[in-house]
């Protein structure tokens, strides 16, 4: 796509703004439609948006499938993670009543965390299988 | 103070060192990582099954939520005991599978392979310990797609078509099972166990329970092979990593009986399953079909991988035979056979990854003469074997010999008959390997193998010594599986 101007000016244009609504749509989530695992694909998105313009080498440079494997990991231990966290505290596993004095609060604090881990994890698994299709070689024509 | 959490870290610990396992990146850190984890799960399901044995049912809410409306696990001496194998042969296969998964696996991969691993036995685990059946569909999932993954790290290229297989197959059983729990939940209003045993009983002869019923038989006996529904285990016993074999010929068709029987006893009822809807009948016909087509076909294999895995569908005609005889001696027998054919086969499969490391494919013709050089290993699967087939001081004969008492307290004495009968099978397979191994001119690969190393060894024959052990002394096990087999029939001795 090296050629096409007008993409990659709209490209460059679009994608801060693709990620920032991304955030918009994880924290208003407790509000309105949206969540960790849209804000994930959304975040996702803007990373093969960047790849289809400036080529899968740039975007493994910008998303080093390494990171991708660890943000895949990562949001499970997060979403894990707070629940153990609750066994910590003194209650039992997933309890989020303990996280804050406030027993609502605290159950809204939790599923927060839950969210930020599907998130990460929902936006790492897109990348993973799209740099796994995306990377295959080519086949050579058959002639 | 940390054992009130025992139910939950059951699962939640492997659970959550399977992502630390990809993010170390590192072959060695991910395999210290996943042996210490199946340790701890060792110790934990022995302090479980320890403690529901003397304080009786143990319940754990999770997220504080009270059940019936949270997730509730719980455990009472018919789960301890499978949580008890399936973290026993998951800690015995881990202390095994460094040098195995070295040569069979690619060594970028063994991150991966190993955090692939923790979710199978968090999964099975995770069958096991919950009361909440929609968890179990979950837990289920996880386990299941653990499986082809791990099924797919075989060396042979067949093993992609053989996890594609079970993949077909395990997501069609999954499918029926999750139908049959969401007309059970349609019909009673909830997904707990416990809850669910008692409201079935006042819509149980409405046709939506019926059919929860036979969604859930045909679902759950698709997960444990049974005939004629095995068709995807022999191609992935046989092409899966030697490792992997015996991990899951050991644990998961075993925690898929658990299931049967938490859905037929607990759920349905004995007197339900058992007298009006006349399961037994059906399991009789499709367990004797198992035990002796199974066995015949077993005979004709040349792979021993194979082999062993159509005798392992024969075996588990053996364990749904103790369902079929509808008392509490048969379901002792069952319990008993789970356990004894887990640790058999956990033992043998792990034999013949001795003798992959060795020769790669291990077929009648490439163990020709290994037992002069591999005498240790060899004398393992004879032992094995012996067990397989019943002998008197190992655990086959224990659990065959509950199986002919069910048989005779019933005044079926021609199943007594046909019991013995197959074992006769058993011979046959068993005595082409000794044939091959001892008494034929060595093949030129096996003239020049020696034996497997000690940290292969060690793991294995603990498995062996485990077969004559619970076969001399069976207070553990029969005691244990009396109690839970009573537990199962509502009581009744």
């Amino acid at each position: 796509m090296k050629g096409y101007l007008v993409l990659r000016v709209i490209a460059k244009l679009v994608i801060p703004f693709a990620l920032l609504f991304a955030l918009y749509v994880q924290f208003h989530g407790d509000f309105g439609p949206g969540g960790g695992f849209q804000a994930g694909v959304i975040i996702a998105a803007g990373v093969i948006f960047y790849a289809l313009i400036f080529g899968l080498a740039n975007a493994r440079k910008l998303v080093p499938p390494r990171l991708v494997e660890i943000l895949v990991a990562l949001g499970v231990v997060i979403y894990g993670g707070v629940g153990v966290l609750g066994i910590l505290l003194g209650g039992n596993y997933l309890d989020y009543f303990v996280l804050s004095s406030d027993p609502v609060h605290g159950q809204e604090r939790g599923v927060f965390w839950v969210e930020a881990g599907v998130c990460v994890t929902v936006a790492g698994v897109m990348l993973a299988i799209f740099y796994a299709f995306a990377g295959r070689p080519r086949r050579p024509d058959p002639e | 103070m940390i054992a009130i959490h025992f139910p939950a870290l059951q699962v939640v610990v492997p659970l959550l060192a399977a992502p630390l396992c990809v993010i170390v990146r590192n072959a060695r850190a991910a395999w210290l990582i996943a042996l210490a984890v199946s340790w701890a799960m060792l110790y934990v399901a022995t302090g479980l099954l320890a403690e529901a044995l003397s304080a009786g049912v143990i319940s754990y809410r999770l997220g504080s939520w009270a059940p019936p409306w949270g997730i509730e696990y719980r455990v009472d001496p018919v789960n301890g005991l499978l949580l008890v194998l399936v973290s026993f042969v998951g800690a015995v296969v881990m202390t095994f599978s460094r040098a195995s998964v070295d040569h069979e696996v690619p060594r970028s991969q063994h991150h991966l392979f190993y955090a692939a691993y923790l979710l199978c036995l968090s999964g099975l685990l995770g069958i096991a310990v919950t009361g909440d059946a929609f968890n179990i569909f979950v837990f289920l999932e996880i386990s299941s797609l653990a499986t082809y993954i791990l099924i797919a790290m075989g060396r042979d290229r067949r093993a992609l078509t053989a996890s594609y297989q079970y993949l077909i197959m395990g997501t069609i059983g999954a499918t029926f099972i999750v139908i049959g729990i969401g007309l059970l939940y349609l019909m009673t209003g909830t997904l707990n166990l416990a809850d669910l045993a008692q409201r079935v009983p006042q819509v149980e002869h409405t046709r939506p329970v019926l059919a929860a019923l036979a969604f859930l038989t045909v679902g759950i006996s698709l997960k444990l092979a049974l005939f004629p529904l095995h068709l995807w285990l022999p191609n992935a016993y046989a092409y899966a990593p030697s490792m992997v074999t015996a991990f899951v010929a050991a644990t998961a068709t075993k925690v898929a009986v658990y299931l049967l029987l938490r859905f037929f006893f607990t759920v349905f009822g004995a007197s339900f399953v058992l007298e009006q809807v006349q399961v037994p009948a059906i399991l009789l016909v499709l367990s004797l079909a198992a035990m002796f087509v199974a066995s015949t076909v077993a005979i004709y294999q040349d792979d021993l991988k194979r082999m062993l895995a159509y005798s392992s569908v024969a075996q588990i005609g053996y364990i749904t035979l103790g369902v079929s005889t509808a008392s509490a001696t048969g379901l002792t027998a069952t319990l008993v056979h789970l356990l004894n054919h887990g640790v058999t086969k956990g033992a043998l499969f792990l034999l013949l990854g001795c003798m992959a490391l060795r020769v790669d494919r291990v077929t009648i013709a490439s163990i020709r003469g290994i037992g002069r050089t591999m005498p240790l290993t060899t004398f393992g699967v004879v032992l094995g074997g012996f067990s397989l087939i019943g002998v008197p001081t190992t655990v086959g004969f224990v659990s065959k010999w509950y199986l002919v008492l069910a048989a005779l307290e019933r005044g079926w004495w021609w199943l007594a008959v046909l019991i013995l009968l197959s074992s006769l099978l058993a011979v046959v397979y068993m005595w082409r390997v000794v044939e091959a191994a001892y008494f034929k001119e060595p093949a030129p690969r096996a003239r020049k193998v020696t034996e497997a190393p000690l940290s292969m060894l060690l793991p294995a024959w603990a498995l062996v010594a485990a077969c004559i052990y619970f076969g001399l002394d069976t207070r553990l096990t029969v005691g244990v599986a009396t109690q839970a087999a009573q537990l199962l029939m509502g009581g009744t001795p």
